[in-house]
């Protein structure tokens, strides 16, 4: 879509089917864009499929950071169309799209012919085949450069980096096949072009779950058990290759029921710990989360969401595990739940939560979602933040030493085994300050107020959430997660056309920080809830934690079509005033 | 014979003084007994151990030891045990729970922490019954016995936990009677020093809601034939015993769990090169 110079970016949706490759095309796409000197996100769209499913790879590319996906796709090219009806509803067009079919490979569905886009027919396969060895993935990566305004030069880079441990022939044969692509593209028009940019600066291609991944250890994890689930497994993925370069062990578990366990042993053995699942996982590990509120011992649990209940849609992204991760624990259990704002922020978010988590003894939470950490983007190095696990440790306790002290803050000095004359039992039973059970009622109340009061009071400074706008907006968008992006980029449109608006996107989800947020809602008349939650989740826990101001109004729905800026902003435009 | 060793701890030194709920009479105040000797007998600091169960009568054993201690949650003490070790290798890890615990709720720990052989002892008292939560049947109760909630009996044939251990691939596999205190002591002392997953089980009878268990006491007797490491002929025996076979049944020799815990010098920046394109 063009908005002027600035704004410009192009969106290109590359499907296909049974190993056709795209997303092999797409990734080298997004690679030779930042060589380019642009900025660029890759999403992808999947069936359930082990291999030979139905895959698309969605890319947006501009010459300033680009975070979400855009209101329709601009050119949508397809190696084959088998099993594309399965998604097609997720990758909208317009009248001015482009639709690029080899009509060898069957008919395009209806849902995009219905968007009136224009569609021309290219012999992919044809082309493919007049290359030895050549294969249509590589003349599409060709054809699109071409269309986009990517020139050959970075193409024929990556080429040589990705494939040339195949050997020469290889090589030769990926770059006459996206030379031909180059070539089928001369006669026609293309929608929209992107301008490969000078600035030349470094930047990082990087994916929500990987950024989760090197928050946690630069925040300190030296310890992740792990069970794989779609879409947290490369979170653990990353991480298994990575902790040993500083010090750091992986052990693959059972299930999730012994994951969490294990992250709490080595935990409470003085490692800070972290495992990585989706809902199902999440759900059996809810009474060892418990366990690590109960025992005060540090624990962090990134959470990538997937469409639920149960199975659910274990491919596709969604915003619905915020209830299980708030309200999950039975008990009055106090813990921190955080959501990352984007694929970048998952650095931030889960690097602060391992922060988070060690500095207040309990388990911290981390929700992100598949969009985001199966989204590959290109972004600027992230600074360097100074959040570091640092646990409040006893290494020489006397006589009167307590585990459990009942202090002012609420955290108590812990000691860790080997420490001579710091034994305790940790204990998921209700315990006195020295840690042995007990059910007296005066027990259990200062213990509660104890463990209340160090995640109540805590200073989370201003990164409870991301504030973006005047003060004296009238009008406010709230919202988490990865739909904060289509926010900020409709609030981007809404101040171009003269409406003011602000965006408070929830970093801290669980405690409330009922002060900070009257503040930032101070004169607030109009307020959109924005969420990917078919029982809008993120407005009840408002709802029940906040004083909202003004007129509310909550725009949701659930996964897995992505909330794009173009609705939001609709949204804002169609609210008459009461 | 001249050489004078200094014993510098003694058993109570290993023992808390938190009075254990148990009933007068449980076998586990012998089991609680026979720990302390084994970490006597091995000098072994008590704050180098670290003592992790899960729920359960005989769960509660932690707190009763001057060690570190995890009382976690049912079934979990392995889980949690293997993340204790991993962590601190350096440390002595042992991990302990009832039948209920072990071989029910916590049954896919119990195969895995026999597969993965993480270096720690693993000792259930074994009372074939749920007596926490006031005597019903569990995984190695006889399919006659007869309770509240399964009135007749279960009809379900017993767990063998020794079996399943030595299939699941424990290294050193044992069987000791809660009454014979010293000899419980020896094996527990033998399995932590034996490299690898070390799997006791003790009989421990239950005074309250299995009285018929007090003939175990002269129904258990010592293994007649020596143990061995073949597990062919361990799988022989194991399957045909009585159940009151004492002693070390099986020993093998296989690797314990090996992992790296790496460079801690190791430098982010250097990491984050993989993203830079």
């Amino acid at each position: 879509m063009t908005d002027g110079d600035q704004n410009t970016s192009v969106s290109v949706a590359m499907v296909g089917s049974g190993g056709a490759g795209v997303m092999t095309s797409g990734n080298m796409m997004l690679e030779a864009a930042t060589k380019a000197g642009l900025y660029g996100l890759m999403t992808r769209t999947v069936g359930p499929q082990i291999r030979g499913g139905e895959a698309a790879a969605l890319l947006r590319l501009s010459g300033k950071p680009v975070h979400c996906v855009d209101d329709t796709f601009d050119i949508l090219v397809a190696v084959d169309w088998k099993g594309a009806e399965r998604f097609a509803g997720e990758v909208p067009l317009g009248a001015d799209s482009l639709i690029i079919t080899d009509p060898a490979t069957g008919d395009i569905p209806e849902i995009l012919t219905d968007s009136g886009a224009r569609i021309v027919e290219v012999p992919i396969g044809e082309l493919a085949a007049s290359v030895e060895g050549g294969r249509a993935n590589m003349v599409i990566l060709g054809l699109v450069a071409s269309l986009i305004g990517l020139d050959e030069e970075p193409i024929n880079k990556i080429i040589a980096k990705k494939l040339g441990k195949k050997g020469d022939a290889a090589v030769k044969a990926s770059r006459e096949a996206v030379s031909a692509g180059y070539d089928a593209a001369g006669g026609i028009t293309s929608p929209v072009t992107v301008s490969p940019s000078d600035d030349k600066k470094d930047r990082w291609l990087i994916s929500g779950n990987q950024a989760a991944g090197f928050g946690a250890l630069r925040g300190g994890i030296r310890f992740v058990a792990a069970y794989p689930i779609t879409p947290a497994t490369e979170v653990l993925e990353w991480m298994s290759p990575n902790l040993p370069k500083v010090g750091g062990t992986l052990v693959q578990a059972e299930d999730e029921l012994a994951s969490i366990n294990m992250a709490i042993g080595a935990s409470f053995g003085g490692r800070p710990s972290l495992t990585a699942t989706s809902g199902p996982g999440l759900s059996l590990m809810m009474e060892g989360i418990g366990l690590a509120v109960s025992s005060e011992t540090p624990v962090v649990i990134v959470n990538v969401m997937r469409g639920g209940p149960s199975t659910g849609v274990p491919t596709k992204s969604e915003q619905t595990d915020l209830n299980i991760a708030v309200y999950g624990l039975h008990g009055d259990a106090p813990h921190i739940v955080t959501a990352a704002t984007s694929v970048e922020d998952c650095i931030f978010t889960t690097q602060w939560s391992v922060y988070l988590a060690e500095a207040m003894q309990t388990a911290a939470i981390v929700l992100s979602d598949q969009f985001m950490g199966q989204a590959s983007s290109i972004i600027d190095p992230p600074a360097n933040i100074s959040f570091m696990a640092q646990r409040l440790v006893e290494s020489e306790p006397d006589e009167s030493y307590l585990r459990y002290a009942v202090t002012a803050d609420g955290v108590s000095p812990m000691t860790l085994p080997g420490t001579p004359g710091g034994q305790y039992t940790a204990d998921g039973l209700e315990h006195n300050p020295k840690g042995l059970p007990s059910t007296l009622m005066e027990d259990h109340r200062d213990q509660m107020d104890k463990r209340d009061r160090k995640v109540a009071e805590f200073n989370y400074g201003d990164h409870w959430a991301d504030v973006e706008g005047d003060d004296g907006c009238e009008l406010v968008i709230l919202t988490w997660g990865s739909t904060t992006n289509a926010v900020r980029e409709a609030i981007e449109r809404l101040n171009g056309e003269g409406v003011s608006c602000k965006l408070v996107a929830m970093r801290l989800l669980s405690p409330a920080v009922p002060e900070q947020f009257d503040q930032t809602l101070m004169g607030a008349k109009r307020v959109l809830v924005v969420e990917q939650s078919h029982s809008g989740q993120f407005l009840k826990l408002l709802r029940a934690n906040y004083n909202m101001p003004g007129e509310v109004k909550s725009y949701r729905r659930p996964g897995p079509l992505i909330v794009r800026p173009g609705e939001i902003v609709d949204t804002i435009k169609n609210w008459s005033v009461q | 014979m001249n050489e004078i060793i200094q014993k510098k701890f003694k058993a109570s030194d290993y023992k808390s003084k938190l009075k254990p709920v148990w009933c007068p009479g449980c076998g586990d105040y012998h089991v609680l007994l026979s720990i302390t000797q084994a970490l006597t007998k091995l000098q072994l600091k008590p704050e180098n151990t670290a003592v992790i169960s899960g729920i359960g009568c005989s769960s509660r054993i932690p707190a009763y030891t001057n060690s570190y201690g995890f009382h976690t949650i049912h079934g979990r003490g392995l889980a949690v045990a293997t993340g204790v070790k991993v962590a601190r290798p350096e440390l002595t890890v042992i991990a302990a729970g009832g039948d209920g615990d072990g071989f029910s709720i916590g049954g896919n720990h119990f195969l895995h922490a026999c597969r993965r052989n993480t270096d720690m002892t693993y000792i259930v008292m074994d009372n074939e019954v749920y007596g926490m939560t006031k005597g019903q049947p569990s995984p190695t109760t006889d399919p006659s016995w007869d309770s509240a909630l399964s009135p007749g009996g279960t009809g379900l044939s017993p767990f063998h936990p020794l079996v399943i251990a030595l299939a699941s691939g424990a290294n050193f596999i044992a069987r000791t009677f809660s009454g014979d205190v010293k000899g419980t002591a020896k094996v527990i002392a033998d399995a932590i020093e034996h490299p690898g997953f070390s799997f006791v089980q003790i009989l421990s009878p239950c005074v309250t809601f299995r009285p018929d268990q007090k003939i175990w006491k002269e129904q258990v007797h010592e293994a007649m034939v020596s143990e061995t490491d073949d597990p062919a002929r361990a799988a022989r025996r194991l399957m045909s015993d009585d159940g009151f076979n004492t002693g070390v049944l099986y020993r093998g020799s296989r690797e314990a769990y090996r992992f790296s815990c790496g460079d801690e010098k190791g430098d982010m920046e250097e990491i984050q090169k993989q993203f830079e394109v």
